[in-house]
């Protein structure tokens, strides 16, 4: 690349980006602590990893979550809220309750995917303890088999307001 | 103009100072941030999102280890208070800082350092086995870079015959000829490298990693939380921001009030603001094209930089 070809990447970049348009409307009691930023520990109490392949597409170039003040961080002690994909296995509880408990208030749970809210496919299995909501409070819940990157963003919107 | 006159604008200039840094630190983050994204395809997160998260960070619940002791939240504090002394004493718009005489280089970096090896101690207190591996590889580095930047020092002081770092700015701008001998230019490409290592940046640390196992600095902050996390990234960026500050005013001085007076030191501020977002801007793009390079070969990227502030001492002797 030369130096010229790098200046206008930084200047006019080739976007890839999808336009999402204006910001979706604040979901209630829980922007108003945030002030526009929201930094996200992903837990995957036992996913697929169908929900995982949609959240790397939703921090990807082409949706790119961190333009709405959304970060992934490595701890939850860096966190504003937990990103809970999949049923809750038996083996996940504690970990799970573990991370809610390291995380600084105020503290938000969102569930990802219909694992989170019902177990999906995984009803009933001899490994699961339940929903997510069995184990934690959770404050929003996104639905889709996987969720679209999309519907993922607007929920995560919904929350910076930006 | 009275001494009291002189005492007041000093502690203004100094007042200043501090809290262009204290903003302009987490607005480099977010410039280098953006200028990244940008390379990447996408759009990026505003250049002000840094001080988005600082605003929330500080009104967040404090969370400490069962084990901590009174050095874990002491860490961080200890990180900003020496970024803002540095910030006050340092000719980063004038050459007249207040207490100008007594900031040395040599202090003005250990001051520094002071920071770096509280965060290092706060990471051992917590216990955690993260926070200690990430200390040793820190101060590993540490121990690395800081001969490099003693001997490049002492290579920008040999002509100036002062290590006062004011002096040393005013030098360039009185005599610019300075700027372009071989002695200021290997010793400033030692600095360079040293301020990658320092404030962990590519090649030495990835600062946007996850992985737990390669990180370095991050290693050591994963236990703060809430209202430390904000001082650690607010001093952590403050300091990003001294280092740089410094570095383009030994390269180039220009813009750098060398006489009192307000209108001035205002267009040193706006000088040093644009000079230190292209430096920012350039190690963006370097970091884009770089990978980190692995942590046994680290130590001859850094013996590289005290070759050179070894071989600007030589031509400061021999052209003496």
């Amino acid at each position: 690349m030369t130096i010229r070809s790098v200046l206008q990447a930084v200047v006019h970049p080739h976007h890839v980006t999808e336009d999402l348009g204006p910001a979706p409307a604040a979901t209630e009691n829980l922007a108003a602590s945030l002030h526009g930023s929201l930094q996200i520990r992903h837990v995957d109490a036992g996913s697929c990893n169908g929900c995982e392949l949609e959240i790397t597409s939703a921090f990807g170039p082409v949706y790119d979550a961190e333009r709405f003040g959304v970060r992934l961080v490595a701890s939850p002690r860096h966190a504003d809220a937990l990103l809970v994909t999949g049923p809750v296995t038996k083996n996940m509880v504690g970990p799970l309750i573990k991370t809610y408990e390291a995380t600084p208030e105020p503290r938000i749970v969102i569930a990802l995917g219909d694992c989170a809210r019902d177990c999906g496919v995984f009803r009933g299995g001899y490994g699961v303890e339940g929903a997510v909501d069995a184990v934690l409070a959770v404050d929003v819940h996104i639905a889709g088999c996987p969720p679209h990157p999309e519907a993922i963003i607007e929920a995560l919107r919904g929350l910076t307001t930006q | 103009m009275s001494t009291l006159a002189h005492v007041i604008s000093a502690v203004v200039a100094g007042v200043v100072q501090v809290g262009v840094v204290c903003v302009g630190g987490p607005l480099l983050l977010g410039l280098m941030r953006k200028v990244r994204s940008r390379l990447e395809g996408r759009t990026g997160a505003p250049v002000h999102q840094p001080l988005l998260d600082l605003r929330k960070l500080f009104a967040k619940q404090r969370v400490s280890p069962e084990q901590s002791s009174w050095i874990f939240p002491a860490g961080p504090v200890v990180l900003v208070a020496t970024a803002v002394a540095v910030a006050a004493i340092s000719p980063l718009a004038t050459t007249h800082p207040p207490l100008g005489q007594s900031s040395d280089f040599f202090a003005i970096v250990f001051v520094l350092l002071l920071g770096s090896v509280f965060i290092a101690l706060g990471a051992l207190d917590t216990g955690a086995p993260f926070g200690g591996m990430g200390s040793s590889r820190a101060m590993t580095i540490g121990a690395l870079a800081e001969p490099a930047l003693l001997v490049a020092i002492l290579a920008m002081s040999i002509p100036a015959h002062t290590s006062n770092l004011p002096a040393l700015v005013r030098l360039g701008l009185v005599h610019p000829a300075v700027l372009v001998s071989p002695t200021r230019i290997l010793a400033l490409g030692s600095f360079l490298v040293v301020i990658l290592a320092e404030s962990g940046r590519l090649p030495v640390d990835n600062p946007n990693t996850h992985l737990e196992l390669t990180m370095i600095h991050e290693a050591m902050v994963l236990e703060y939380a809430g209202p430390d996390l904000g001082l650690t990234i607010l001093g952590e960026s403050m300091r990003l921001m001294l280092l740089l500050g410094l570095l383009v005013n030994l390269l180039i001085p220009w813009g750098v009030a060398n006489r009192p007076g307000a209108l001035l030191f205002g267009v040193g501020i706006v000088v040093l603001a644009a000079k230190v977002a292209v430096a920012g801007a350039a190690i963006a793009v370097f970091e884009v094209f770089t990978a980190k390079l692995r942590l046994f070969r680290l130590p001859e990227l850094l013996a590289g930089g005290f070759i050179l502030a070894v071989l600007g001492v030589v031509t400061a002797v021999v052209s003496r």
